[in-house]
């Protein structure tokens, strides 16, 4: 890897994805061969908001690794609550720990904390912005599946403010695969995010429905459409329906349609999808510490 | 473009005329650089003068004031095509034109609330220079409109 801290998917060009996901194949092969790569290295957490998949991916990837973590701990219980900046945070948990990783409910702060500190930083979602990471397993559960040539994917639900949606589609440009983003107008995506896609020569096409781009797709790729995000709550009723998957859904679909989900779900994907072979958002999540693995491997360097 | 369009606007002993501003954005110009005559400054504005250059365009003459490197490159994102005359001793000892920097730092506002920019953490802001705009170093917020309007108090 080419980056001491890994703020933004734009950062990754398609040799560091092929990398990461490379070598969280050979760790998934033979997870014993690394248990003890990083032994008395330690993690830094620094969650200033609530993360479950996230936060415990990390901690196991390094404890499988033979490290351990250090954690900030709730806001609550933490400096935060006395008013300490974010800045100051990160320089003191530095002195603790030999790489951070960062959830912050504000867009930028990955990139702010690390201007403040030589360990490697991990960016693990800055408000709407970037969840680098997660794009990492995202990516690699999709090589698994439906593969990276000649993907048609579709991405479906809160575009605006999904910040998976936004690191996924900056690193699948690097792949050229056809994207098409399916979401209410008012959940589109951002128009920065557009812009970029434009810059890197890719075909964006937004669509309201599912219904005509569905049989096309490889993958399809759903976000929680959030009940807190419009302004009353008939406005979401007419909205969530409209992009909820279903059995009925997926009969339109090609027969090895890869369905997936950054999780946590809420009624996006019906129960009754997880018992078929299009979903794959468990694996996903499964998929996390692997990839989580190889990148801290990949940034941590070798064993002292 | 004649001497009779530049003296519209009386001559100054020692300050700046920026020359070449687009039309109409004299008031952001002053605006850019903080001036509202609150101060004291005396400042003259000619708005919408012939120019062969540009069909027209606006001259803003600020006495007693020398631009200082950090506002010609915030003054080029609304005014592209203007020219600096420092003037001393109502004698012109340095004219310049304008360039477009990559960045431009500690001059703008992002306009995204939820930008870490905009909470109480030590950080400068950070723009990145478009074609069209301006861009947020830290939230990649893109401001196309009404630069002016973002300007640090």
């Amino acid at each position: 890897m080419r980056h001491d801290h890994l703020i933004t998917s734009k950062q990754l060009a398609r040799e560091d994805v092929e990398l990461v996901l490379d070598r969280a194949a050979e760790i998934d092969a033979d997870p014993a061969a690394v248990a003890e790569r990083h032994a008395g290295k330690l993690l830094g957490l620094l969650f200033f908001e609530p993360s479950t998949r996230t936060k415990m991916s990390f901690e196991t990837a390094m404890k499988r690794l033979g490290g351990d973590v250090v954690d900030m701990g709730s806001i609550e219980s933490s400096s935060v609550k006395k008013g300490e900046s974010l800045a100051d945070t990160v320089r003191v948990i530095e002195g603790y720990a030999d790489a951070l990783v960062l959830r912050h409910p504000r867009e930028g702060a990955a990139k702010m904390a690390s201007e403040y500190v030589d360990v490697p930083l991990l960016n693990a979602g800055d408000g709407a912005g970037q969840h680098p990471t997660q794009t990492l397993l995202d990516l690699y559960t999709i090589r698994q599946n439906a593969g990276l040539e000649d993907l048609t994917i579709g991405v479906m639900g809160d575009l605006k403010y999904g910040r998976t949606v936004h690191s996924l589609a900056y690193t699948l440009t690097n792949f050229d695969a056809q994207q098409h983003f399916i979401s209410p107008e008012s959940l589109q995506l951002p128009r920065e995010v557009i812009y970029d896609l434009h810059q890197e020569g890719a075909t964006v096409r937004e669509h309201d429905g599912l219904e005509a781009v569905l049989p096309n797709l490889d993958v399809l790729y759903v976000t929680r459409i959030q009940r807190e995000r419009f302004p009353d709550e008939s406005e979401y009723r007419q909205v969530a329906g409209e992009y909820q998957i279903d059995l009925e859904t997926l009969e339109d679909a090609a027969d090895d349609l890869t369905v997936m989900h950054p999780l946590p779900r809420v009624d996006e994907i019906s129960p009754a999808v997880d018992g078929t072979d299009h979903a794959a958002y468990f694996e996903q999540a499964h998929n996390g510490v692997p990839v989580r693995m190889a990148l801290l491997d990949l940034l941590l360097g070798d064993s002292p | 473009m004649s001497d009779d369009h530049e003296l519209r606007v009386s001559k100054i002993r020692d300050g700046t005329v920026i020359d070449h501003i687009r039309g109409g954005q004299s008031l952001n110009v002053l605006a850019i650089l903080g001036i509202d005559g609150s101060r004291g400054e005396e400042v003259s504005v000619g708005m919408n003068v012939p120019s062969d250059r540009l069909a027209r365009k606006d001259i803003v003459k600020v006495e007693g004031h020398e631009l200082s490197q950090d506002e010609v490159d915030v003054l080029s994102l609304i005014a592209p095509d203007a020219s600096i005359n420092i003037v001393r001793d109502y004698e012109v000892v340095e004219k310049s034109r304008v360039e477009r920097p990559d960045v431009v730092e500690a001059v703008l506002e992002c306009p995204n609330p939820g930008c870490i920019t905009n909470a109480d953490e030590p950080v400068t802001t950070t723009f990145e220079v478009l074609e069209d705009g301006v861009r947020c170093a830290y939230c990649g917020t893109i401001v196309r409109e009404h630069i002016a309007s973002h300007i640090q108090e």
